[in-house]
């Protein structure tokens, strides 16, 4: 039997490797408490969301939407209201205590729809009102901008209305994330469908707006009607905002083509497409057919301005509220309840936005960012409206059914005035992301630096 | 040749709309010098003028129909038009003339709000620097802009030219030239609707007593002040009568740019160089110029134009303004002592 013998010297030794024994736990605890530490991680009771939206300017009624869209979704995360579409959403990690037991508040920012002004919104609501994340937008200008300031600040941000083949293309961000589908998308989606309505012998002239999502809307439209033997005799660019397209206009009377296509967007569209109708565009004959007018991307909104001019017209959408489907259902009547209207696809990508990041931090078990970045990549998911859906790792980019649709010829009401033609399978718009370029860049969590 | 025709008719018809705006900001110039950064907010009230009247034509009586649902379980409201149904016939030719007729409602509405906006603030400022001027209407013009938009939101709201204007018209017909000029009744009806407004201003000018009461003004206040006449209560009217000019130019572009909170905004900047073309406080140099820029923008976007100097038709404005000012600093028509203190 063996004696313990305790005298000074051990009891020195012994006691120094137990506090090394003891402290070395510690050590990487504390090490791995530092390093999930990100931007404005909520230490309260509250978490708060940042939603930057264009509250003035040409989209604001854009905007009022979006915004109707994001307080829904926050009162459905705090268990509010009936719920909407997390009844339906697929992933069940979000139980209505807010999220990770946390009320989830929200502050707002006016992006005004200029680059400038919607990141200054978005730095304000990061640096002193601690949002947690970012989301909003109704152009790829403002969401290429803020994207790259979240990236340098290490906020996700989740896109609402951008439609760039840039924002996940050449300008993807680790910590952007979008929804709304493109315009390589729309393209895609609407080439097969022009050619089956006009047929495969067509000339097309194009009027683009002048800026990053113009040049690959008409580069998308280009290469899905040329792919289906459509030629194009001519695309020029107008700039934004130019009010009375006239200029622009009558030369495509005597080109030889006859298809106009109007990669316009917003009042740009509105404006464009009711002077067309007026230059008689619509009852011309050219090379012995119908003379057509084409709007690859619409919206409810954008429908409303251009009154009669939009019917008949065709286009895509990301979502519309008469689509048949559980979370479809589910959101639009949660919706039309709370605000008296059906909700516009701004609203839908918006509401839908939220949730998923809200979702993505219920199961990553953190605010940490890039742990929640980790669980929105390769996400897939089902029933928020759009049927089934993938976040795409690589790109971040969500793909989904895309919409083809056309202006009703008689609609009920203001909200009736699009109807939808052909529900494109979400494989037929999925390409690879590599000829793209971009990078997402990396991880790294930041603070708020 | 065809091409040219459409890009002269084109630039006729923005010019029409350049000159009426430069017009009336020349008038408060001259006059009042007061350079009015509102001006364009006038335009736009016009059309909404347009937009309003439309409204009240179309105002539907709602009932609630518990047998339909609408998608999120609320009964379905039912809409009538009111005045269709109490006028029959004549209500339906009224919403269909809406545009033309709104100019009756417009012209008191805008005479009155000119008069309001010059006594109530402008006049403050007569003898303010003009950059105080320019400040003070500029905020005017954004709290026009606010009010209209909280009232009828951000959406361009479509306005309907009447049926029977709706088509184009074979100007290539009229010309002996085929039928390759289809040109938009309702554009050419505005062109020949500016020309008249502008003709009508000259010769209130021209040829009546207050007219050349107030071109004395324009000349030497102060000296027909001192022959007894109150000189500020015929500018306060010039300013309404200028209100009463931009308002028309709105209600009747209203069919051809679906109007916005914004529109006057997008006009303005325009119109200023169009006045400064043109030579401030010139009358004739406005209208001249305002049709000179828009036939040169709209020719400037011509593709062939455009494959050799490309963005040409961005700028052509503004490199036109630095060209004049340079070789003829007073402007086109500009006279002598205006604006060189």
């Amino acid at each position: 039997m063996s004696k313990i013998i305790i005298n000074r010297r051990g009891l020195l030794k012994a006691g120094a490797v137990g506090g090394l024994a003891l402290s070395t736990p510690m050590h990487f605890i504390r090490g791995a408490y530092a390093a999930d530490q990100s931007c404005n991680m909520p230490t309260g009771a509250n978490v708060v969301f940042g939603f930057n939206v264009p509250q003035s300017g040409p989209y604001a009624d854009e905007g009022a939407d979006e915004l109707r869209a994001y307080q829904l979704a926050v009162k459905h995360l705090n268990g509010e209201g009936d719920g909407g579409a997390l009844k339906t959403f697929s992933s069940k990690a979000l139980k209505g205590n807010g999220v990770l037991g946390k009320k989830v508040t929200f502050v707002t920012g006016d992006t005004q729809t200029k680059s400038d002004a919607a990141r200054d919104a978005a730095k304000r609501m990061i640096e002193k009102e601690k949002a947690i994340m970012i989301t909003g937008g109704s152009s790829s200008g403002v969401a290429v901008a803020v994207q790259s300031l979240c990236q340098d600040m290490g906020i996700i941000y989740m896109c609402a209305l951008t439609h760039s083949n840039d924002t996940t293309g050449k300008d993807r961000k680790r910590y952007g994330f979008r929804h709304f589908f493109n315009a390589y998308m729309s393209g895609v989606a609407l080439g097969p469908v022009l050619a089956e309505a006009y047929g495969k012998d067509r000339k097309a002239y194009h009027l683009t707006a002048d800026y990053t999502w113009g040049w690959t809307q008409e580069e998308s439209m280009k290469k899905s009607t040329e792919a289906q033997g459509w030629t194009t005799v001519n695309a020029v660019r107008t700039p934004l905002g130019a009010g009375d397209f006239s200029q622009y206009l009558t030369p495509v009377l005597n080109s030889g083509a006859d298809v106009l296509i109007l990669n316009h967007y917003g009042k740009d569209m509105v404006n464009s497409l009711t002077q067309a109708v007026q230059f008689g565009m619509r009852q011309k004959q050219v090379n012995g057919k119908n003379f057509e007018i084409v709007v690859p991307l619409f919206s409810e909104l954008m429908a409303q301005g251009a009154g009669d001019a939009i019917k008949g017209i065709y286009g895509t959408a990301n979502w519309d509220w008469k689509l048949d489907n559980a979370g479809t259902k589910a959101f639009v009547q949660s919706f039309g309840k709370e605000f008296g209207a059906p909700p516009s696809q701004a609203a839908q990508t918006a509401y839908a936005q939220a949730i998923l990041y809200a979702d993505a931090c219920e199961r990553a078990g953190t605010f940490f960012a890039p742990a929640v970045i980790k669980a929105l990549e390769g996400f897939e998911f089902d029933g928020l409206g759009n049927g089934k859906t993938v976040y795409r790792a690589e790109d971040h980019q969500c793909f989904k059914d895309v919409l083809v649709v056309q202006g009703k010829e008689k609609p009920k009401d203001k909200y009736d005035l699009l109807e939808v033609k052909k529900i494109v399978p979400a494989k037929d718009v999925t390409y690879d992301s590599k000829p793209w370029g971009g990078d997402l860049g990396p991880y790294d969590a930041k603070t708020c630096g | 040749m065809d091409a040219i025709i459409l890009q002269i008719l084109n630039g006729l018809d923005k010019g029409g709309a350049y000159a009426l705006i430069a017009l009336g900001l020349t008038l408060v110039f001259g006059t009042l010098g007061v350079v009015n950064f509102a001006h364009g907010a006038l335009f736009m009230l016009g059309a909404f003028c347009a937009v309003t009247f439309n409204k009240l034509l179309t105002l539907e009586k709602v009932t609630v129909d518990p047998t339909q649902m609408t998608a999120w379980g609320s009964p379905m409201e039912v809409k009538t038009p009111v005045v269709e149904a109490w006028l029959g016939e004549f209500g339906k030719v009224l919403v269909n003339y809406s545009v033309p007729v709104s100019i009756i409602v417009a012209i008191p509405v805008m005479l009155i709000l000119g008069i309001i906006m010059e006594r109530g603030l402008i006049r403050h400022f007569y003898k303010r620097p003009h950059a105080d001027q320019i400040l003070v209407t500029f905020g005017l013009a954004i709290v026009i802009q606010e009010i209209i938009k909280h009232f009828y939101g951000a959406n361009p709201i479509p306005q309907a030219a009447p049926a029977a204007f709706a088509g184009t018209a074979q100007v290539g017909m009229l010309l002996g030239l085929g039928d390759a000029i289809p040109y938009p009744w309702w554009r050419l009806i505005y062109l020949f609707f500016s020309l008249a407004i502008i003709g009508l201003v000259f010769a209130f000018l021209q040829f009546t007593t207050y007219g050349m009461v107030v071109r004395a003004g324009m000349r030497d206040r102060e000296t027909v002040g001192l022959l007894g006449i109150d000189i500020e209560r015929r500018f306060t009217v010039v300013f309404g009568i200028a209100a009463v000019v931009a308002g028309m130019a709105g209600v009747m572009y209203t069919p051809i740019l679906p109007p916005d909170y914004h529109m006057g905004m997008d006009f303005l900047v325009l119109s200023f160089v169009v006045v400064v073309v043109g030579g401030m406080g010139s009358l004739g140099g406005a209208v001249a110029a305002g049709f000179l820029l828009g036939i040169l923008q709209s020719f400037a976007s011509m593709n062939e134009i455009k494959s050799i100097i490309p963005g040409i038709d961005q700028i052509i404005i503004y490199l036109v303004a630095v060209v004049i000012l340079l070789t003829m600093p007073r402007g086109l028509m500009g006279r002598k002592g205006v604006m060189e203190d």
